[in-house]
């Protein structure tokens, strides 16, 4: 796998890890408020696993890849920018789009010729496994609501689309890099 | 000199930074310790990648083993090594003893939705298994939440990872 393709999983699971924190202190239920949490929690673990190990093949740091790139160098899908609150059918069913099209990525990579990427992989796969429930118990309960399918629908189509961002990706990359921006190389 | 065994008694000194009834050894994140002369090599696993008690373990690890007189080298790795069947038996009991619900076995293809949801899990309150899932997620990534219907308990229940 190139330095590209694995910032492009990367970033995907960064920039859902920031839309899905969106959700923190808001959603719909405390239930909901706590697993969006955590995930946003896991799915950014993941993309500093990811960048650690793009890092070391280019040659800069985790922070440098995340934090220091200009918008247009992020190859995040279109799916992943869109800010959905306060929508949770149109959430949901980016759920549930997402985690299947992450599901197939990772199988692939888990047996991948790269053998510390294939066992990341499969690390990040035991962690997935559970968003992956979280999105099938919510798809068999929207299943059949008109807002949920028409979302559904409606995202499908932008899971692999990565040429170009949704106008709100300008606002939480602002956002996202404010701080080292503001001070260059900051860590905590 | 410093053993390979006195580090190892020494990590399980260590408290686990979120549940810390049980120790980093019993935790299982430990992977190696190489003694070689003054320097120690210590390599230990995250249990969840976005752990955010990482850096707390690796500065606690380093922090004992200097106070062994030893030189460590503590180093984080990410490979697919850590399930939650290495959290060693001693350490499932100190978990149930303190109402976290130790994990059950890893079965060959993963959890499953249907098990979570399912009456297999045990209370660590009165032993029932008369349990319903609340949530997946919990106050951290390792932790689901249930409710035990006997005892009307809620409890946590560690992840099979």
């Amino acid at each position: 796998m190139s330095a590209q393709q694995l910032l492009e999983l990367a970033d995907d699971e960064l920039i859902l890890g920031w839309r899905n924190s969106e959700w923190t202190g808001i959603a719909p239920m405390l239930e909901e408020d706590v697993a969006f949490s955590s995930i946003a929690q896991n799915e950014i673990g993941h993309a500093r696993a990811l960048y650690e190990l793009a890092a070391r093949e280019v040659g800069t740091t985790a922070d440098e890849l995340a934090f220091d790139r200009p918008p247009d160098e992020y190859r995040c899908s279109k799916l992943v920018q869109l800010r959905l609150v306060p929508d949770w059918a149109r959430t949901i069913a980016r759920h549930v789009i997402y985690e299947r099209a992450d599901q197939g990525r990772l199988e692939a990579l888990k047996s991948c010729d790269d053998t510390e990427l294939a066992s990341l992989a499969a690390k990040i796969d035991r962690e997935e496994a559970y968003h992956r429930m979280h999105a099938q118990m919510w798809a068999e309960r929207l299943a059949g609501e008109p807002r949920f399918e028409e979302a559904l629908a409606e995202l499908e189509p932008l899971v692999d689309l990565r040429d170009e961002h949704v106008p709100e990706f300008a606002g939480l990359w602002e956002e996202m890099t404010e701080v080292r921006r503001s001070v260059a190389g900051a860590t905590w | 000199m410093v053993t390979a065994e006195q580090v190892w008694e020494a990590l399980a000194e260590i408290p686990d930074p979120e549940i810390p009834v049980i120790s980093l050894v019993d935790l299982g994140v430990i992977k190696s310790v190489d003694v070689s002369e003054q320097r120690v090599r210590i390599e230990f696993t995250p249990t969840f990648l976005g752990c955010p008690a990482l850096e707390v373990m690796r500065d606690a690890m380093t922090e004992r083993v200097a106070a062994l007189g030893a030189e460590p080298e503590v180093q984080v790795i990410t490979d697919d090594s850590w399930s939650t069947d290495r959290i060693t038996p001693a350490g499932r009991a100190k978990l149930r003893a303190s109402g976290f619900a130790p994990p059950a076995p890893r079965a060959s293809g993963g959890p499953q939705l249907v098990q979570l949801q399912s009456n297999a899990f045990r209370c660590p309150y009165c032993g029932s298994r008369d349990t319903a899932l609340e949530n997946i997620f919990g106050p951290t990534p390792c932790r689901s939440v249930r409710y035990c219907r006997s005892c009307r308990q809620p409890f946590e229940q560690f992840k099979t990872i």
